[in-house]
């Protein structure tokens, strides 16, 4: 059972990391526009990021 | 900020991003292909007017958004934030499950106790975060002395924690932690997709509001200056070009020409107006630049005096309560008493407090509203998402709910039914050179008389004839010289001849100085006939009112079938008949387009309005039709009955799986592993239940 020692706080840090990267998406705007998104990775334009405000 | 209702793909994307950018002025621009907008930053010299020109050169058809009309930053952040939370405890719940599933499959003693504990240290922060919004709802509720559905939710989700907590501490077999967090996770999601569905309407109908950049021209000096309207002010000179709508009421000082009232009257036949004679804000301009001085402005207009009259009618229909409100409130206080009356019961019986509070959290998290806090949403965003696909925008929350006990539709004819855009029926009658005389009269006039015979002229390929000194006459009509002799077209007492009756008509001179009569007649929109054809299959009784003359909406009634109607209507006229229907205990389907319909379609029971509509009217309604066509009307009319449906079957599964699973809460036989089951075979039920509406058809 001393197995459970680091399998739960692995299972916990991997479900930390998942929820940090979702945020981090969130965050950052990924949502807005996500037909465009899907097309852009079409365009050879340099695209950073969306504008930050409205 | 820039609409491009016709960009699809990357490379238009591409193309409006490089030619906005490189336009002098304009610092950066990107596109939305989500919400077909393009968002632009630029130097204050560059208009809103050298963008859309630049978009009409690359090809994409452009309009100019008012800002202050959206409320898109408001609206996205708040769903983000729901967002956030949905995935705080979908993470949480996870885990949690995971630890769960370990005791439930027989996790003993230590183990145990450590699992429960790391579930407690997991649950307790992910729930304070994420179960906000219910807890300050229900806060706010229990202020105001009432009860609604987050009050029981807010209270299955701390009474579970607590006594989970209380039996973790003294290492019990039963913790409720993985049921709190499964459930505002459940529930979370019922919220966010409510939201999204309406903030996908409420985005589209604001840009509906934005598309109309309130500016007018302000004659200061002499010259036309391009103005808020906000900054008219009573006394300014304000210059209305053809087309155009008068932004104020006011009186003519300069110019003469015909205007179109349909918006406000229903009138189809333009007016002519000259020198002295008062204009409503809202009426269109049509034939010659008018000056006019206004007389009221900003909310004193006559078109604001009657939004107001909207407001009044208003207040009758959020009496409405929506079915998921009914359900809560049968709901809430029995699910309280049953939970108390099972504390009380244990309590007496067993004189055991932890054994008795433990019974009432199971009987409480168990008949939890997951189901039923999803069993509206859910149908809702799939009814909502296939109406929005055939072009119908439905604004209000409960509009579905009540679009399915409609049983009368009331009609207005110009704008509505009819596409207010008028047809020649004599043409056929006109010998050639007849013909030509007239397209060439016609040609380039925004008169929509005018616009009617270029039209028909264009279709059959009629060549225009040359004609020289070709001069409007606003309020009159156009004439020019043929061959040294006078033509002419207009109004028929103009050229001289008496036309048969009041219909809608016009005269043309040609150069043999004969003068014919042109008769016209509405349009009816596309869609009508199907769409009345349908209404009549599903029993609904059809009534027309209009506010134009007599003979037009007989013939026009005639042409369509419909037996009721009601002509010379005046806005009050059209309120109080839909209020009579009302009170004969009916239900009415308000369709209209007009500042003389917003009265009527605020005190219908539900009303629906098309894109075109002056903002009051749709403001007053609770869809918009996106397109052209009527026929989703039929199709929204069958959706909303087939929604209700769909929401009483899932309020019987929900209350189904309650009975079943009541009675063993209350015995005491309910495990945290039953919980689980019974709240998720329950929700997916309901959810699986809500897309077979997206499916059919």
């Amino acid at each position: 059972m001393n197995v459970l020692a680091y399998l739960i706080p692995i299972s916990l840090a991997l479900g930390a990391l998942g929820l940090v990267g979702f945020l981090y998406t969130l965050k950052s705007r990924q949502y807005d526009d996500p037909e465009g998104d899907s097309r852009r990775i079409l365009s050879d334009r340099w695209d950073d990021r969306p504008k930050d405000d409205n | 900020m820039l609409s491009l209702p016709t960009i699809h793909c990357q490379a238009c994307i591409a193309k409006v991003e490089q030619a906005l950018t490189v336009h002098p002025g304009v610092t950066s621009a990107r596109v939305n292909l989500t919400l077909k907008r393009a968002l632009v930053d630029a130097a204050p010299e560059v208009t809103a007017a050298e963008l859309t020109d630049v978009m009409a050169r690359e090809g994409f058809e452009a309009h100019e958004l008012d800002p202050s009309a959206l409320n898109e930053t408001t609206t996205s952040t708040a769903g983000r934030a729901l967002l956030m939370r949905l995935a705080v405890a979908g993470f949480a719940s996870m885990n949690v499950m995971l630890l769960s599933v370990a005791v439930w499959s027989g996790a003993e003693d230590a183990t145990r106790d450590l699992f429960h504990w790391i579930s407690a240290a997991i649950a307790l922060p992910a729930i304070a975060f994420s179960a906000q919004p219910f807890f300050v709802n229900a806060w706010r509720a229990l202020r105001a002395g009432r009860l609604n559905m987050d009050v029981p939710i807010s209270l299955a989700i701390a009474l579970a924690l607590v006594t989970s907590l209380w039996e973790t501490w003294l290492s019990g077999h039963h913790a409720y932690f993985d049921a709190a967090l499964t459930l505002t996770f459940f529930l979370l999601a019922g919220r966010w997709l409510d939201a999204r569905a309406r903030s996908a309407a409420r985005s589209a109908a604001e840009e509906l509001t934005a598309l109309e950049v309130p500016r007018a021209l302000r004659i200061d000096d002499g010259s036309p200056v391009e103005v808020p309207v906000a900054e008219l002010r009573r006394g300014d000179h304000v210059l209305v070009r053809p087309g155009g709508r008068a932004p104020v009421d006011g009186k003519v000082v300069k110019g003469r020409s015909e205007v179109d009232r349909a918006l406000l009257t229903g009138e189809t036949v333009p007016e002519p107006r000259g020198p002295g004679d008062l204009i409503s804000a809202g009426e269109v301009n049509l034939t010659g630049p008018l000056t006019l001085q206004a007389t009221a402005v900003g909310q004193d207009t006559s078109l604001q005096r009657m939004a107001a009259l909207v407001a009044i009618a208003e207040s009758g229909r959020s009496r409405y309560t929506s079915l998921a409100d009914r359900a809560a409130k049968l709901y809430a206080p029995g699910v309280h008493i049953l939970s108390a009356l099972a504390f009380l019961g244990w309590l007496i019986w067993s004189g055991d407090m932890r054994v008795s509070l433990n019974i009432a959290a199971a009987v409480l998290i168990i008949t939890c509203p997951c189901a039923l806090g999803l069993a509206v949403p859910a149908v809702t965003t799939a009814a909502s998402g296939r109406l929005f696909g055939k072009g119908l925008l439905i604004k209000n929350a409960t509009a579905l709910e009540r679009l399915a006990e409609v049983d009368t539709v009331v009609f207005d004819k110009t704008g509505t039914l009819t596409t207010g855009a008028p047809k020649l029926i004599n043409w056929g009658s006109l010998t050639e050179a007849q013909k030509s005389i007239a397209a060439a009269l016609a040609s380039g006039s925004q008169h929509p008389l005018s616009q009617a015979i270029a039209a028909i002229a264009q279709t059959e390929g009629v060549s225009e004839a040359a004609l020289s000194d070709r001069l409007e006459r606003p309020g009159f009509g156009v004439e020019a010289t043929l061959g040294g002799a006078v033509v002419r077209l207009g109004r028929a007492d103009w050229i001289g001849v008496a036309p048969e009756d009041e219909a809608m008509c016009a005269a043309l001179q040609t150069d043999d100085g004969a003068a014919i009569v042109l008769t016209f007649e509405d349009t009816s929109r596309r869609g009508a006939a199907e769409m009345l054809a349908e209404l009549e299959t599903q029993g609904l009784e059809v009534v027309l009112l209009s506010g134009d003359r007599t003979a037009a909406v007989a013939s026009f009634a005639r042409s369509l079938g419909i037996e009721t109607w009601h002509a010379s209507m005046r806005p009050e006229d059209k309120a109080r008949l839909v209020a009579e229907l009302q009170d004969e205990g009916r239900h009415v389907l308000m369709v209209g387009d007009g500042l003389n319909d917003t009265a009527a379609l605020a005190s219908a029971h539900v009303s629906i309005s098309p894109a075109q509509a002056l903002d009051a009217a749709r403001a007053a309604s609770d869809m918009v039709l996106l397109g052209q066509d009527l026929a989703p009307i039929g199709t929204a009319l069958s959706v909303a009955r087939q929604a209700t449906r769909r929401i009483r079957e899932n309020f019987r599964i929900a209350t189904f799986y309650n009975i079943i699973a009541v009675p063993l809460a209350v015995a005491g036989f309910a495990t945290p592993l039953i919980a689980a089951l019974a709240m998720s075979t329950s929700s997916i039920s309901v959810s699986l239940n809500a897309l077979r509406i997206g499916g059919r058809r």
